[in-house]
């Protein structure tokens, strides 16, 4: 009798939890699979990059934020409403969270960069490594 | 000169812990009592050259000896002394190097305070911690020695994160640490007993209160951090799910389920193997948390592949203590079988089921943490497990649990009539059912189911709380302070799920744009901004809004958020204002300035969330009087006759 209540309470908490996990994976995109389409429609994910130096514009009398993100092969247009956090800037190294319009423009939902000014997200640098092995830039990336 | 004796200390540790975990080994296999005798001693002379390494290295960050590389990397002259001595265990080799000697520490204290331990039993305790020992300052010394010099000695050391110079997270990771070594000792006690093939109810007694102080600063650890992110971080959160955090919480949520299951074997002298297979995964739950937090793993599960001689020592070093005690457990765990016997329908069904709830919740975190990590490795792609996981997860998981608290304290051992439970507890249930799904309507005129479950199950639970407390209060004349001690962090259970509920319920959270004297209401209370002065810090300047909080036309509190930059660094800070009462926080925080004198701002109003914390200094609390608890400390002849009485009365059918 409790071992049965056991089996069964167990076999419903791992079905549930599949389900979960499964729904709430977020995958990873660098600017180049977005370009090339790999990139889910209707679901969010993840994309990273740099932020391209002069790209970042306001809009006046609201919390609108545009900008590029690229991983020095492919450029991504993102918008945000919000508030950016204190390690956001041009050049640096961030990742957000969001999902993707019929427009190829990234409507994020949420912007981060880490407590550390040195510190580069680790799908980020793998990211521009990859673009950068496959011959898509000349220039070499610090970090 | 004094770095040099630091690592030299360290090496003579390790020759005395191998002596310490190797003679006394044998002596309790061969029966010698001058092999046993060593053991004790021996835990001592290493605390004393661990302490001693641990000294020069703190004196070397003190006196700012930048030749010594550990140094120069994290800190600088303009650091004050406070994180001078918090910065040795900032970062990779010094947090091993605390790690290390709040090991010592344990051993040491287990070898003093438990003098009335078999000498055999204790000679294996302090072997099998010593054994630990090694394996840490192995890594130390092959790997990661933070006495390493530079050449030349550069004048001034790299400049210091300022976020993490905080009283609150500078005493955060030691905190933490003996939480996670103390499980160590249940571990090393588990260990022995499958050794020796003897475990009864006074081997629970006295591996109990070891378990549950290690807990109670486990709790303490981990809500410190929480505190620290929601002040710090400059976004009001308190739980991130980030791997950080799990990595210590996992070890939590198999140490809670440990603390209940040692007490039915103190009691019952049943669920034995359950219990010693508890502790070895309480204790190889911590190691792996050390190392997913200190390993680099995270940063990049490559930094793995770039430095192989601490990534491949980490691995092998794992495989050995949990492989090896699992091994072990295999083999012996017929040994230590249970003696007692028990109805479905009792008390100690209600702490297995407990058990089995907070396994599983640890097994979802786990899956959720590791996945991702393991996937990476493997080069089959980057993903992470959204937040939205964690959340229902644990809500769903966990809502058995709360359910169970209510029955369990009430519920006797072995047997328990379910009509006698019924009676007494339907009421209350109905009560508090009510209770729950009425406050919400109460609160903002919505009916919540989601909340109500929340809000009833925090009442349940304290209500269910209180009056065993007070049942036992009339029946005795004396309460033992391990049951006020239970019902301290139960009590502290139901705060906590109760300022959860809360806050995830009714925070309301708003980024906006605001100009000097514009106004916005939340939650009855109207925020009017005034515009932002300049500040001049000791090393930073900035800017501070004012920003006035009215609530029906009284002004109840001006709130001062601040943007930093400190001297030696780029970007900005946020510096939180917060308004606190008991019942709720008002939160803001500066964005950027958008010309004009404009900001954008977030203004958040948290109801309740003090209660979370506030519940988890209760459970420390509850922890802490639990193993003050005399019988702990009482002579070994005392107890057992007690307790072979109750396992009679047990076992009859």
């Amino acid at each position: 009798m409790l071992v049965a209540m056991l089996v069964f309470g167990v076999g419903i908490a791992t079905v549930l939890a599949l389900t979960a996990f499964e729904e709430n994976l977020l995958y990873f995109y660098s600017p180049t699979q977005i370009h090339a389409g790999e990139a889910p429609q209707n679901r969010t994910f993840r994309v990273g990059g740099l932020v391209v130096d002069g790209s970042v514009r306001r809009e006046q009398g609201s919390l609108a934020v545009q900008f590029e993100l690229t991983d020095n092969a492919e450029v991504v247009p993102v918008t945000f409403t919000g508030i950016l956090p204190d390690l956001f800037r041009e050049g640096q190294g961030i990742v957000a969270m969001g999902q993707i319009d019929s427009n190829g423009l990234f409507v994020a939902d949420e912007v981060l960069a880490k407590h550390d000014e040195n510190y580069m997200p680790p799908e980020v640098a793998d990211a521009l490594n990859a673009a950068h092995e496959a011959g898509k830039t000349g220039m070499p990336t610090t970090y | 000169m004094i770095p040099e004796l630091g690592h030299f200390a360290l090496i003579i540790a390790l020759a005395i812990t191998v002596v310490q975990s190797v003679v006394p080994l044998f002596g309790a296999a061969r029966n010698d009592a001058a092999m046993i005798a060593i053991a004790r001693p021996a835990a001592y002379a290493q605390l004393f050259f661990v302490f001693l390494s641990y000294l020069a290295l703190t004196y070397a960050f003190i006196v700012h000896d930048f030749s010594v590389l550990y140094v120069a990397q994290h800190s600088n002259l303009l650091q004050p002394l406070l994180y001078r001595i918090s910065g040795v265990w900032g970062s990779h080799e010094g947090s091993l190097l605390l790690w290390a000697l709040t090991l010592s520490v344990w051993t040491a204290a287990v070898a003093l305070f438990s003098r009335h331990l078999p000498d055999v039993l204790m000679a294996r305790v302090l072997s099998v911690m010593g054994l630990i020992s090694i394996g840490f300052l192995l890594f130390m010394l092959f790997t990661s020695n933070p006495f390493e010099r530079i050449f030349p000695a550069p004048l001034d050391g790299n400049s210091l994160n300022p976020l993490l110079q905080d009283p609150g997270l500078a005493i955060h990771p030691p905190m933490l640490y003996m939480g996670y070594v103390g499980f160590s000792v249940a571990f090393a006690f588990a260990v022995a007993a499958l050794l020796g093939g003897r475990l009864d109810a006074t081997w629970a007694r006295w591996s109990r209160p070891w378990t549950t102080v290690a807990w109670a600063f486990l709790t303490f650890g981990i809500a410190l951090g929480s505190w620290w992110a929601y002040n710090e971080l400059g976004w009001g959160g308190w739980w991130f799910w980030d791997p950080v955090e799990n990595a210590s919480f996992m070890p939590w949520l198999v140490g809670t389920a440990l603390i209940h299951s040692l007490a039915v074997t103190e009691k019952r002298g049943v669920l034995k193997s359950w219990t010693v297979l508890l502790a070895i995964m309480a204790f190889s739950l911590s190691l792996l948390g050390t190392f997913i937090v200190r390993s680099g793993v995270l940063v990049s599960v490559h930094a793995f592949a770039t430095d192989p001689a601490r990534g491949v020592f980490i691995l092998i070093f794992l495989c050995l203590v949990v492989g090896g005690s699992l091994a072990l457990y295999a083999w012996r765990s017929e040994t230590v079988s249970s003696t007692g016997s028990f109805k479905w329908f009792s008390r100690e069904t209600a702490l297995l089921l407990n058990n089995v709830i907070l396994v599983t919740l640890a097994v979802a975190v786990f899956v959720g943490t590791l996945y991702p990590l393991v996937l990476d490795a493997f080069g089959l792609g980057k993903i992470s497990v959204g937040r939205p996981y964690f959340d229902n997860m644990f809500a769903l998981i966990s809502a058995p649990l709360l359910l169970l608290m209510g029955f369990g304290p009430f519920m006797r051992w072995k047997s328990d009539d379910p009509t006698r439970v019924r009676k007494s507890l339907s009421v209350v249930l109905a009560v508090s059912l009510a209770l729950g799904m009425v406050l919400p309507f109460m609160i903002d005129g919505a009916l919540k189911v989601g909340a109500g479950l929340g809000l009833a199950a925090a009442i349940w639970i304290g209500i269910t709380t209180l009056q065993s407390y007070i049942k036992r209060f009339r029946s005795a004349s004396k309460i033992p302070l391990a049951f006020t001690g239970m019902t301290m962090a139960h009590l502290g259970v139901a705060m906590f799920v109760a300022g959860v509920t809360m806050v995830m319920t009714y925070e309301q959270e708003k980024d906006l744009r605001m100009e000097p004297g514009s106004v916005y209401e939340m939650a009855g209370y109207e925020f009017k901004f005034l515009g932002t002065r300049k500040v001049q810090g000791p090393n930073y300047t900035g800017d501070e809004g004012r920003i006035e909080v009215w609530r029906s036309g009284e002004l109840i509190k001006e709130l001062n958020p601040q943007k930093r930059v400190y001297n030696d660094q780029n970007n900005p800070m946020t510096e939180s204002s917060i308004q606190i009462t008991l019942m709720r926080d008002l939160y803001s925080a500066l964005g950027e300035p958008l010309g004009g004198g404009a900001w954008s701002m977030r203004l958040y109003h948290k109801p309740m969330i003090r209660w979370i914390w506030l519940g988890s200094l209760f459970m420390t609390i509850g922890g802490v009087l639990a193993v003050s608890d005399k019988r702990y400390r009482r002579s070994r002849v005392a107890k057992p006759g007690v307790v072979k009485v109750q396992l009679a009365a047990g076992s009859r059918p």
